[in-house]
């Protein structure tokens, strides 16, 4: 019964507590006994959320049996990432400088998921304010990888793609500043969603780059993700970059097919330094779409290869200037120091991570007078060509395929003294970022060491029901199993 | 450093070889009811930190979202300037460390604010002189500091203390050209440039509680160039007397570094009012690379074309239009129609003229008794507890003959302390100015006996003695004797033997 809990979706999660089939509370109960069971050999989570869980999933079961409404996803356990604010809850980044930190507020997608009865089950591991591709940036230690354990989950929103894949919570929530969803979900196995520039609002999300930072859903299946994305979306008086038009309908055309569909295969891509084994499953998305109907022709984004090198210029000027206010006054880590700037300078030493630093340093000298204009404006410039890209190759395709990431779950370590390899992990996942655009990345088989390889759909802005239509169909048609089986996964792992 | 002269000290012959070139940046704190990127409450007198939210606290994941009412506040001021006000203007982020600046960048207005290219006139006894708005953009305030145990510098404190009550509250950053030569004119410039806000009521914009806030770029050139000389920028001028104190305590410096061929260096001084001299601000203090940049949070302000015509269509009177109907209309002195203006006293006089009140009256007792009352009460003019009825009453009962000018400013003072109108203190106090001869005669008679030097010397022919004598009736008959009766019954009394 336990078990049959955890390996259910959303939907069905769903049904069952609506038919009286299964309390919120058992549900979410089995829920914390797999994360307990997992937790010590993935690391998924900074904080697990017993207790609250438990009271809220009781409140469920108390009110279904009232009689009185619940939200559209009452009593399903969810992953948060710990990059959202949630009210008296230590909310820490994965950062050593926000260590026992507790929001005064919650953030509106917190307060969304509250209203939607979703069952916050523990706040999940992330590389350190959402900077990195392998979740070795947490302070807190890194996240493992369900399929293998010696592998990263991906980053930064790991925490949350690993405790999807493990089935420690049917749905989870992570950001996208230049991948995080999407290059984790494919690492683990999962769907992750980065939405339109807008569409879920950001307050409350504790910033990274202001102007590319995503709130979006993680799941097993498409369609809960697109459930998760519904209870989210939507605009917010409380923040001016919120899109002002109610969100577009997500489950209705979710089953409508692909069939004379314009799909764009982003050609040049595929040459460029992708494994086989992400190669093989790209092969097997465009073989699946176009048995299903769909017309696959290869496209062109000629600037996108200038995303990574602009995106590497515009995250972390933003992220400069977003992370200024960790300076040991008001909140968080402070190191005493004789005088203001002293502290200043000890506390953001002791509490900032490597790649923080790095980064930090990076958008403080491209953001320099006398340099703003060689970087900063110039990164802005090559943004616009790719929007350009974008909107030509969106005049003879409804959607375009990619890959997600270059490759496959790597081993915890290989990449973490070299940034600019990491950094080439988002080289797929950047343009949409960049473009404000929707992407979702979709499991598309295993490679040969039988690790997750994902495929990356993208869509003009707002194209969401697009996007999940086009998942829903492939989804289908790939019927890939997200059970963790790879040669290092544990038994309890694979459930 | 070279010890700078006194400002009374420079001669006429240093005076005329350089010119200043002066431009001010005032900061307008506006009286909107919210803050300018959160719904936290503007009002004064909160215990520390409690108007405060995520927002302007700058708690992680919080979010600015601008204040309409900010916006329509900085277009009408744009208005009033004569700015053009930009169709499309941005927000960009000036990022330095302070401890009273939550997120440690202050959202502000670059290089598209929102109002550019106005001006206004300003009169000193030099003349009149256009001086140019480069621009107007709107920014948020800083918390406060309280250094303890240096003298109020964050350098040397023991520890220091932040309220952030104030961070947050909107500001307007007017910016003129350096179109002033003097600091006469700077004065003058911040004058009317307070006249027109509080005009426009979007401010109370009282320099001493840093409502109103000035700093002044100061750099001397030699009369008949063009190019400028090197800029000093000033601080911590917080009212118009220190404004113009500074500006020449400043140029007197810069002239004395120049005349004896030592260069100007281009730095922030901070002005001390005790000690009357300007300093350099301590290296750490001042800031050279801000890093602005568009802030991604925000949106690009685009006021409606409609919305701005609309603003500008129900804009009220400017003072120098209110100035001259004072002149032109009603007959005034120009200097007087200034005074009354910029103490915000016009109103005051109309009403009173549309008492029945003659204006030039009115004015007087405005311009002398009511300004008196109000710096010694320490009461903004503009909110004098005096209406224009009770005014004109007092003008009435002072040219009926009922009060003498002495007793008119007496029962003023009793009118601005709240004991009624001037009719009812006449009535309560039986005051009523006596002109009958018959009744001043003994009063009279009894203050030559009672000084019999000063009455000599009158006989004697020295008009002049005759003041302890006047001084004597009025004392004994509390006031209320006509002096011209009084002096009349004295000559005559006292006339020369024949």
């Amino acid at each position: 019964m336990t078990a049959a809990l955890t390996r259910a979706t959303a939907v069905e999660l769903l049904a069952a507590m609506g038919a009286g089939e299964v309390a919120a509370v058992e549900v979410v109960r089995a829920h914390l006994e797999r994360i307990a069971a997992t937790e010590e050999r993935l690391h998924a989570f900074l904080r697990v959320l017993d207790e609250p869980a438990l009271a809220h999933a009781a409140d469920v079961d108390r009110r279904r049996a009232a009689g009185e409404p619940l939200g559209a996803l009452a009593g399903v356990p969810l992953a948060l990432k710990d990059i959202l604010c949630t009210a008296g809850v230590p909310t820490t980044c994965g950062s050593r400088i926000l260590e026992g930190y507790r929001p005064p507020y919650d953030a509106t997608v917190v307060a969304r998921l509250r209203a939607a009865d979703a069952v916050v089950v523990g706040k999940t591991n992330l590389d350190e304010f959402a900077m990195g591709s392998s979740t070795e940036n947490s302070a807190f230690g890194p996240t493992r990888n369900p399929w293998d354990t010696s592998r990263v989950p991906g980053g930064s929103s790991g925490g949350s793609a690993a405790a999807v894949a493990a089935f420690d919570a049917p749905l989870g929530i992570g950001t996208d500043t230049g991948g995080s969803i999407r290059q984790p979900a494919a690492l683990c196995g999962v769907v992750g969603l980065k939405p339109t520039y807008g569409l879920v609002s950001r307050y409350g999300l504790v910033a990274f780059a202001s102007s590319l930072d995503q709130v979006g859903p993680m799941a097993r299946t498409v369609t809960d993700a697109a459930l998760l994305l519904g209870a989210v979306a939507g605009p917010d008086p409380m923040d001016s970059t919120s899109l002002q038009e109610p969100a577009p309908d997500l489950l209705g055309d979710l089953d409508r097919g692909v069939d004379g569909l314009r799909v764009g295969l982003v050609a040049e891509e595929i040459e460029d330094g992708m494994a086989p084994g992400v190669r093989a499953g790209l092969a097997r998305a465009v073989e699946a779409l176009e048995r299903l109907g769909a017309k696959v022709a290869d496209v062109r984004l000629p600037h996108a290869g200038y995303g990574i090198a602009a995106y590497y210029l515009i995250a972390p000027s933003e992220a400069s200037s977003n992370l200024s206010r960790y300076d040991g006054v008001r909140y968080g880590l402070r190191v005493d120091g004789a005088t203001t700037e002293e502290m200043t300078a000890r506390t953001r030493d002791a509490g900032f991570g490597d790649e923080v630093k790095r980064r930090v340093m990076i958008g403080t000298h491209a953001l320099s007078a006398g340099y703003y204009d060689a970087y900063y404006a110039q990164a802005q410039r090559v943004r616009t060509l790719i929007m350009r890209d974008f909107a030509a190759a969106y005049e003879s395709c409804d959607v375009l395929l990619g890959p997600t990431s270059p490759g496959t779950a790597f081993p915890l370590g290989a990449k973490i003294d070299d940034p600019l390899a990491m950094y080439l992990n988002d080289v797929y996942t950047v343009p949409s970022n960049l473009a404000g655009a929707p992407a979702l990345s979709l499991p598309a088989g295993l490679d040969d060491g039988g690790l997750p390889v994902g495929v990356q759909l993208m869509a003009p802005a707002l194209g969401e029901p697009t996007l999940l239509r086009v998942a829903r169909a492939l989804e289908a048609e790939l019927a890939f199993d997200p059970t963790p089986r790879g040669a290092r996964s544990s038994e309890e792992v694979r459930a | 450093m070279t010890t700078a002269p006194g400002a009374a000290e420079a001669t006429a012959e240093q005076a005329e070889r350089w010119e200043p070139v002066i431009g001010l940046e005032v900061h307008v704190e506006l009286s909107t009811r919210t803050k300018m990127f959160c719904g936290c409450a503007t009002d004064f007198g909160g215990a520390p930190n409690t108007r405060t939210c995520p927002v302007c606290l700058g708690q992680p994941g919080s979010l600015p979202v601008a204040n309409a009412g900010a916006v329509e506040y900085g277009i009408r001021l744009g208005l009033a300037l004569g700015c053009r006000i930009a169709p499309d203007s941005r927000f960009h982020r000036k990022n330095y460390f302070y401890p009273d600046m939550p997120k440690n960048y202050q959202i502000s207005q670059y290089d598209v604010p929102l109002c550019v290219g106005g001006g206004l006139e300003v009169v000193t006894g030099a003349g009149r002189r256009h001086v140019g708005i480069t621009r107007v953009h709107m920014e948020e305030d800083t918390g406060k500091s309280s250094h303890v145990g240096s003298g109020g510098r964050i350098h040397g404190a023991d520890h220091s203390l932040v309220d952030y009550n104030r961070a947050g509250i909107p500001l307007l950053e007017v910016v003129s050209e350096p179109d002033l030569r003097s600091a006469e004119e700077a004065r003058a410039y911040l004058t009317e440039l307070r006249a027109i806000v509080r005009t426009l009521g979007i401010s109370d914009a009282k320099l001493e509680e840093g409502s109103m806030r000035c700093d002044a770029n100061v750099s001397l050139r030699p009369v008949g160039h063009t190019v400028f000389g090197t800029r000093v920028e000033i601080k911590n001028m917080n009212s118009l007397r220190s404004l113009g104190r500074a500006i020449l305590y400043e140029v007197v410096r810069q002239r004395g570094l120049l005349d004896a061929g030592e260069p100007v260096v281009q730095e922030t001084r901070h002005w001390d009012e005790d000690a009357g001299r300007t300093s350099p601000l301590r290296r750490k203090e001042e800031i050279t690379d801000y890093r602005y940049f568009p802030d991604p949070d925000l949106v690009p302000v685009m006021p409606a074309p409609e919305w701005v015509e609309r603003l500008r269509a129900d804009l009220p009177e400017m003072p120098g239009v209110t100035r001259s109907r004072l002149t032109e209309g009603l007959g005034l002195p120009a200097e007087q129609a200034h005074t009354l203006v910029h103490a915000g006293l016009a109103g005051l006089l109309q009403d009173a003229a549309a008492a029945g009140s003659g204006p030039a009256e009115a004015a007087n007792w405005l311009t002398n008794e009511v300004l008196t009352w109000c710096a010694e009460h320490g009461v903004d003019p503009a909110d004098a507890p005096l209406t224009g009825a009770a005014l004109a009453e007092l003008v009435g009962l002072v040219a009926d003959g009922t009060l003498s000018a002495r007793l008119g400013r007496s029962v003023l003072v009793d009118a601005l302390d709240g004991r009624g109108t001037p009719g009812r203190i006449v009535a309560a106090r039986g005051l009523r100015q006596i002109s009958d001869s018959d009744r001043l005669a003994a009063a009279v008679d009894e203050a030559i006996a009672a000084n019999p030097e000063a009455a000599a010397r009158v006989r004697e022919g020295n008009p002049k003695a005759v003041g302890p004598l006047v001084g004597a009736v009025m004392r004994a008959t509390g006031g209320q004797a006509n002096p011209r009766v009084v002096n009349e019954l004295l000559r005559s009394r006292l006339a020369a033997p024949g």
